[in-house]
């Protein structure tokens, strides 16, 4: 039986200003480090979850930050035109997707996704907007009021996934299986 | 593991095809840093006095300063060095933006280039993937359509391009390097044309590894807001940003560095060019993780995007005696061709003044247009094509003067060792300057000046307030500011101790990368740099993992300083060759001028002829270099000078 419940929960926003941004990039090289193992001890902006899409010749600079990954590239895609500048609709889209080749680490091909520089002990603001001098980027915590779905526990998604996958017989006969096994 | 820097070079043929990553000494590294340090140990090691620069033997090295790529803010800078044909001598330039951190993560401290490509080409790299590439559909193309057509080729835009437009593909001696919003100028854009390499395009995504990394990291975050909040007064170039051009157009001269207007600048024309900037400006940018944005990106009718900063505003403007539409009209054709902005337009109305005197005809310039402005965009389109008289035109002022003779000569004033200096006409002998000027070897006076103030503070009270807070001073220029009477030179000793430490200056920050407008450039405006001698060596330590103090950081700039000054001395450079442009100043004084360059040499530890001593080679480490001047004559064993025909 699923429940709908209004929660209160905060949410974290990075406002982007892409009129203020100069281009200086140092909201990738902070990423990268923080994000580096051990902390801080190596940069490398291609790891960067992170990056500012750039078009000097067009005056085009947008932070974009790295969002879910996803398996499949878009299937159409929207060409924006914006005060007169022509953006790709890849521009704004945060996802780690196989059509472009950023927001994987470049060594491993993993996905890469912001976490807010999720700390211990939290840090005031992200570290790319610590850097960001210029405030294209600032930071706010917004409490939000929402609509919450109970969602299902872990387990069951768990279940729902390889259902999805193998479909229910094959599954009930595999749990029927390990039962056995196990007892 | 190598900390701040990657310990290999690229070494690339561009006669045979040959490409080889090379592994580099560390202790190079502590002796010279990087960047033009390091660049000048190779160009002292493999090029000889005796290679032409237009030889197959001469190099071109792209060095990425020991800390670009690492979090030290504003360490963005990547020098070009190699040799001029222009001056004979060893050439320098620097460019911002992100070529070097790019090269660096690419896994490359330097692109070293030797040879000469038969046909037109572009190198290629991405992290280990090297390759010459043709780039016969990029022939003529501009500097910023080649960048754009190279990216889309390559379907990245992250990908960093350094390129030459037509000037430096026809050898124009006045041809930059021009990457995103800067330029690399004073004369290395005719070397990568003559090497027959169209652009560097360049991709990385490998890590720059940190030696301290918790410790580095808590003081470049502190250093981001420092410099941010210094940016008016203490950092960066307030220039672009402003529209009252009072200091430019009273200070500089007009013309072929002729006349200086100091009734020029009217109040109402604040607003009036503020609104011409306001107009076309797209933004202000900056260059690789430096919150300072110095660089103007502007729109014009018709033509391509382009960049400047400072000065550049106005330097063709004010050759022809123009305004600042004419300017930018003028940047966005001339950066295309990837001329350099400084030396350009005194070439330019260099050839203007010729026609007035009737040494170049109509015979020399058919259809010459009467306007000044239009003749410059004709001179241009001459000169980037070696055409008629633009190819005596593209050798620059002081050697088109001599190729063009008929009492030309007598118009090439403003040169320094053949280069074109800034047009300044000033009154009365400056003490330090006549030293900076005359021995300088970055060839421009901006990467020779910068630590300390210009003028004393007249107000003692204010005097030592500056005093005391000038943590980037050592002790004894504290003392020699307190002491200087307004409207009076420094005494010899502290003249020849200011040009030193002004110059010393630039061969740290040129070492490691830094930007001298947040550092050696930038002191004798107030003060107060987020940079100097004394918190660098932090910086550097705990980046590279390097141990450094401020002395031993002073050490390694002076080691790749007279280093620097052997290889000019082997191309023949010499005491007679030391001095400003003829009429630089008004006002000479022969005999304090002979004494400020004894004393000056003799601080320096350089013989009376402007020559290193074997003493002071032996206590840089520099034993291989008294060696070698010693065997080639140009010292005697007992440090002394055979007195010899100079040929700079």
């Amino acid at each position: 039986m699923v429940e709908d419940v209004i929660e209160k929960k905060t949410v974290k926003v990075i406002k982007v200003d892409v009129d203020k941004c100069i281009g200086c990039r140092a909201c990738e090289l902070v990423c990268s480090a923080f994000h580096a193992e051990p902390k801080y001890s190596s940069t490398n902006p291609a790891k960067a979850r992170i990056r500012l899409i750039m078009d000097e010749f067009n005056d085009i600079y947008i932070p974009l930050y790295a969002g879910e990954y996803t398996d499949a590239e878009c299937n159409g895609r929207n060409v924006y035109t914006i005060d007169g500048k022509t953006y790709d609709e890849c521009t704004f889209c945060r996802a780690s997707c196989p059509s472009r080749d950023f927001f994987k680490d470049p060594d491993s091909g993993l996905p890469l996704k912001c976490d807010m520089c999720l700390d211990d002990p939290p840090l005031e603001e992200p570290l790319c907007v610590q850097a960001c001098r210029c405030d294209a980027l600032t930071y706010e915590e917004v409490e939000q009021e929402e609509e919450k779905e109970e969602s299902p526990d872990e387990m069951e998604t768990g279940l729902q996934s390889l259902v999805k996958k193998h479909g229910t017989k094959k599954v009930m006969e595999s749990l029927a299986r390990i039962s056995k096994e196990a007892d | 593991m190598r900390y701040a820097e990657t310990g290999y070079n690229l070494e690339i043929d561009l006669s045979r095809g040959n490409i080889e990553r090379v592994a580099t000494d560390p202790r190079d590294s502590e002796l010279y840093l990087g960047g033009q340090g390091t660049a000048a140990k190779i160009l002292w090691d493999r090029v000889g006095p005796e290679v032409d620069p237009f030889s197959e033997d001469n190099l071109l090295i792209f060095s990425a300063g020991l800390l670009q790529g690492t979090p030290v803010p504003s360490a963005n800078r990547t020098s070009v060095d190699t040799f001029s044909a222009q001056t004979g001598l060893y050439s320098h330039s620097l460019f911002g933006g992100f070529f070097g951190p790019e090269m660096k993560h690419a896994g490359y401290d330097k692109i070293i280039l030797r040879g000469k490509s038969p046909k037109l080409v572009y190198l290629y790299i991405h992290n280990d993937v090297v390759e010459i590439r043709d780039a016969s559909h990029l022939a003529g193309k501009g500097t910023m359509d080649t960048a754009e057509i190279l990216k889309k080729e390559l379907r990245d835009s992250k990908v960093q391009i350094a390129a030459i437009g037509l000037a430096g593909e026809n050898r124009v001696y006045m041809a930059a390097i021009e990457h995103y919003n800067s330029s690399a100028s004073r004369g290395v854009g005719h070397i990568m044309g003559d090497k027959g390499l169209k652009a560097i395009a360049v991709r990385g995504t490998k890590d720059i590894n940190i030696a301290k990394p918790e410790e580095l990291h808590k003081l470049c975050m502190d250093k981001y807001t420092e410099i941010y909040d210094k940016r008016v007064k203490y950092a960066g170039d307030v220039l672009t940003h402003e529209n009252n051009e009072t200091f430019h157009t009273n200070s500089f001269a007009w013309g072929n560095a002729r006349e200086r207007r100091k009734d020029f600048w009217k109040p109402e024309m604040t607003a009036e060019w503020g609104k011409v900037t306001e107009d076309h400006l797209l933004r202000h940018s900056a260059c690789y993780n430096c919150p300072l944005d110095c660089h103007a990106s502007i729109t014009y009718p018709g033509r391509r995007t382009f960049f400047y900063k400072c000065y550049s505003k106005l330097t063709y403007a004010m050759a022809a005696y123009k305004d600042l539409h004419f300017n930018y009209d003028m940047i966005a054709v001339t950066q295309e061709y990837g001329l350099d902005g400084f030396s350009t337009p005194q070439v330019l109305a260099f050839a203007c003044e010729l026609y007035e005197a009737g040494i170049l005809t109509d015979k020399d310039l058919p259809d010459f247009p009467k306007d000044t402005g239009e003749r410059f965009f004709y001179l241009v389109e001459k000169i980037v094509r070696r055409e008629g008289v633009g190819d005596a035109l593209a050798n620059g002022v002081y050697r088109a003067a001599r190729q063009i003779g008929n009492g030309a000569e007598a118009y090439d004033h403003n040169t320094t060792k053949k280069f074109e200096q800034l047009p300044l006409k000033l009154g009365n002998l400056n003490y330090p300057f006549f030293l900076m000027y005359a021995t300088g070897e970055k060839m421009c006076i901006t990467q020779i000046e910068g630590a300390f103030p210009q003028d004393p503070i007249r107000d003692i009270e204010k005097r030592k307030a500056f005093v005391e807070g000038w943590e980037a001073a050592p002790e004894r220029f504290k003392k020699w500011y307190l002491e200087w009477e307004p409207r009076t030179q420094p005494s010899i000793e502290a003249s020849v101790n200011i040009a030193d430490w002004n110059e010393t200056g630039h061969y740290v920050d040129d070492s490691i990368g830094m930007c001298a407008y947040v550092s050696s450039f930038r002191g004798q405006f107030g003060g107060r740099i987020p940079y100097h001698m004394y918190n660098l060596p932090d910086f550097i330590s705990l980046a590279s993992g390097i141990d450094i103090d401020t002395d031993k950081l002073w050490e390694a700039a002076t080691r790749s300083r007279t280093l620097i000054r052997a290889i000019n001395n082997r191309r023949g450079l010499r005491r007679v060759d030391e001095k400003p442009p003829g009429d630089h100043w008004k006002y000479r004084d022969a005999a304090v001028e002979k004494q400020l360059l004894d004393e000056y040499y003799k601080f320096k530890g350089w013989t009376e002829d402007a020559i290193p001593t074997k003493e002071k080679l032996a206590e840089l480490g520099l034993d291989f270099v008294a060696e070698d001047l010693i065997n080639r004559g140009i010292l005697t064993d007992n440090a002394d000078t055979p007195v010899k025909e100079p040929s700079a």
